[in-house]
């Protein structure tokens, strides 16, 4: 062996060597600190929003929690403005939305921003490699948001402790489920993982169409089709619902379906159908008339009842809710990996 | 050892080949130009040899056998993309920074004051800069990485003379300074007579004609006399340039030292009228023993003609 065969092995030795992956931090940070400030003021300006309406609620809360007696018209009062106060950001209903704009407006570009400059023919040409410069980019990117849209998730959770903790039934959610789509979906770590899912949507989205505003457009789209047909269909079988022909389930139950059942078998009788057969049964009442028995007319389930129906009510109860944040958090994270995965695939297996 | 070898490397973009059955080996320690008409293959070629592109047959390797596109590979190799894409909101310090951070090996000094030389303020957003200026950004980014394999895909074809000038020079003086080898597609003719010592000829997806510049115009004459007795040289005639007149304009194969028919003269040829020439007639070819394709050994013989 030689010395020029000696300097060529030793340095196809360093060849081998890689550039590390922390040198990504710099170069994400300086690339999309745009769309991280961006998504920064959006969040910062609903924590600032909701820490000022939480401070007022906690305040309020104190003030109606050691109300004496709590039957007096001024301890009334201050109940009535401390439920005053629960909608806020209708009722978490807003930040329903969040992770989708996170998801349109900082996600979508990082990759379609490349594909539509052609800067990726710089980028994927470098020391670093294709495929770990797209993993780090993305990765950060999306767990950056995530923990971002968390930090607002735990504020929005921290407004609505009182009415979860409060052992009066005036100042709690005695008509709310936990389960409701703005109280499930913002609280818990539900919220940072639509905010990953929705980032990665977005990586896989820029890749795939490569422009920025139809990946934009697209991100949104498809959010919005995967978060309405979850909260529509696919949250409530996540755990086989209880059953129960009581007529007392509790408020913060979450009601999955009702039916009617004679004799064993289930009535087809539901909504207009349903509606028919009560005034079928029970003409007076549904007239709003006194009923034959009492004074008042009946309502609809006691007049079925009367007849030899039974009410059935499918429900989730909201002690729930734990098992079913880490239900949809699992599956969300593994949606994540494999858009994330999918992005990467195509990144390193594209032809320029 | 050598920068890029291929061997039946062939791309397909849906039905058509747009590059086929290549086989090249370009040695270490030269300017190569890569010449051929737009739709050739150049870039396609060049996409290959640093990895942005997957071939759909055969292999390409760099460096000495480093397969193209691993991160052996794009450590040795800088490449500048056609059009320049540079992140056009990012400062000129911001795009020194950002190659550092990308790479193994990178030069800073070099790049502070190659911009210092060049009048190219740092702070300047690189979408600020004239085009002259922002390939010489991308030039300098791409020659502080320290490669032993620079990639230019035409990096001329946008630039005004004086820039085009400028842009060569800093190539030309990184190939004999730093003795980095250079592979550069143009189908600028004129610029490559000063700065190519290596011609690699495409056309319709298939290498034409590879060697040395010096080789390549060693053994090339180009023959004028009679057409009628065009005949005469027919042994040897690579490509068959018929004038308008009574006058024969033949390219073949030979040295100043071969005889020459009575009534015919034999001049010596440049290199873009070498290229030129094979241009007007991809059926010719000239490629080095081992490379060559039994199709192309074939074609050598084959006289063809062209109507000038």
């Amino acid at each position: 062996m030689n010395a020029s065969t000696m300097s060529v092995l030793t340095e196809g030795h360093a060849a081998q060597r890689q550039v590390p992956w922390r040198r990504m931090a710099w170069v994400t940070w300086r690339q999309h600190r745009v769309a991280l400030a961006g998504a920064a003021t959006l969040l910062g300006g609903l924590a600032v929003y909701t820490l000022i309406a939480g401070f007022q609620m906690h305040h309020a809360y104190a003030v109606a929690a050691v109300c004496h007696p709590a039957s007096s018209p001024t301890c009334g009062n201050l109940f009535l403005s401390v439920n005053q106060m629960n909608p806020v950001l209708a009722g978490g209903y807003v930040l329903l939305a969040v992770p989708a704009l996170i998801g349109a407006f900082a996600g979508a570009p990082v990759l379609a921003r490349e594909m539509e400059t052609g800067t990726f023919r710089y980028a994927w040409t470098q020391g670093f490699g294709r495929w770990r410069w797209a993993l780090a980019k993305l990765t950060t990117v999306a767990v950056v948001l995530a923990a971002a849209a968390e930090a607002l998730s735990a504020l929005f959770s921290w407004y609505y402790q009182p009415y979860f903790a409060a052992r009066s039934p005036a100042l709690a959610f005695t008509e709310m489920s936990p389960m409701n789509p703005g109280l499930f979906g913002p609280r818990g770590l539900t919220f940072a993982a639509w905010t990953l899912a929705a980032v990665t949507m977005g990586g896989l989205a820029g890749m795939l169409i490569r422009r920025i505003v139809p990946a934009i457009a697209a991100t949104l789209a498809v959010y919005a089709g995967l978060a309405v047909a979850t909260g529509m269909f696919l949250r409530q079988h996540y755990l086989a619902p209880l059953v129960t022909s009581r007529l007392n389930v509790p408020y913060t139950a979450w009601i999955t379906t009702q039916w009617l059942a004679k004799d064993g078998t289930r009535s087809p009788a539901h909504g207009n159908q349903a509606i028919r057969l009560f005034q079928q049964l029970c003409p007076s009442s549904a007239l709003g008339e006194p009923g034959s028995t009492g004074k008042m007319p009946l309502s609809p389930v006691q007049c079925f009842i009367q007849h030899g129906y039974t009410q059935w009510t499918a429900y989730q109860p909201a002690t729930r809710f734990w098992p079913f944040q880490w239900i949809e958090v699992g599956w969300l994270l593994a949606l994540s990996l494999l858009l994330i995965g999918s992005t990467v695939w195509l990144v390193q297996r594209r032809a320029s | 050892m050598n920068v890029v070898e291929a061997t039946g490397l062939g791309k397909r973009y849906g039905r058509t080949w747009a590059l086929h059955d290549c086989s090249l080996a370009i040695p270490a320690g030269h300017v190569t130009a890569l010449v051929g008409p737009n739709g050739a293959g150049k870039t396609t070629l060049l996409n290959l040899a640093v990895g942005l592109t997957m071939p759909s047959t055969g292999v390409v390797t760099v460096l000495g056998g480093r397969p193209a596109g691993s991160s052996a590979a794009l450590n040795g190799i800088a490449f500048v993309a056609q059009d320049m894409p540079l992140y056009k909101n990012l400062s000129v310090a911001d795009m020194l920074h950002l190659t550092r951070n990308l790479n193994l090996r990178f030069d800073q000094a070099y790049g502070e004051t190659r911009f210092a030389e060049l009048g190219i303020p740092l702070k300047r957003k690189a979408g600020r800069l004239s085009g002259g200026q922002q390939a010489q950004l991308a030039l300098t980014l791409a020659l502080a990485r320290r490669p032993r394999l620079l990639v230019l895909d035409e990096p001329v074809a946008m630039l005004d003379p004086v820039a085009r000038h400028d842009f060569m020079a800093t190539v030309l003086s990184a190939a004999t300074e730093d003795g980095i080898s250079v592979l550069l597609s143009s189908h600028v003719l004129t610029e490559l007579e000063r700065v190519a010592d290596y011609l690699v000829l495409l056309s319709d997806g298939q290498v034409q004609v590879a060697g040395a510049v010096d080789d390549l115009l060693a053994s090339h004459r180009m023959l004028t006399g009679p057409a009628a007795e065009a005949e005469k040289c027919s042994q040897r005639v690579v490509v068959h340039v018929r004038s308008a007149g009574a006058q024969a304009r033949l390219l073949i194969r030979g040295t100043a030292h071969d005889s020459v028919p009575q009534g015919w003269e034999s001049h010596p040829v440049g290199l873009e009228e070498l290229a030129l020439t094979y241009l007007r007639e991809p059926a010719a070819a000239a490629l080095p023993g081992p490379a060559r394709s039994g199709q192309a050994r074939e074609l050598d013989r084959h006289k063809t003609e062209v109507t000038q």
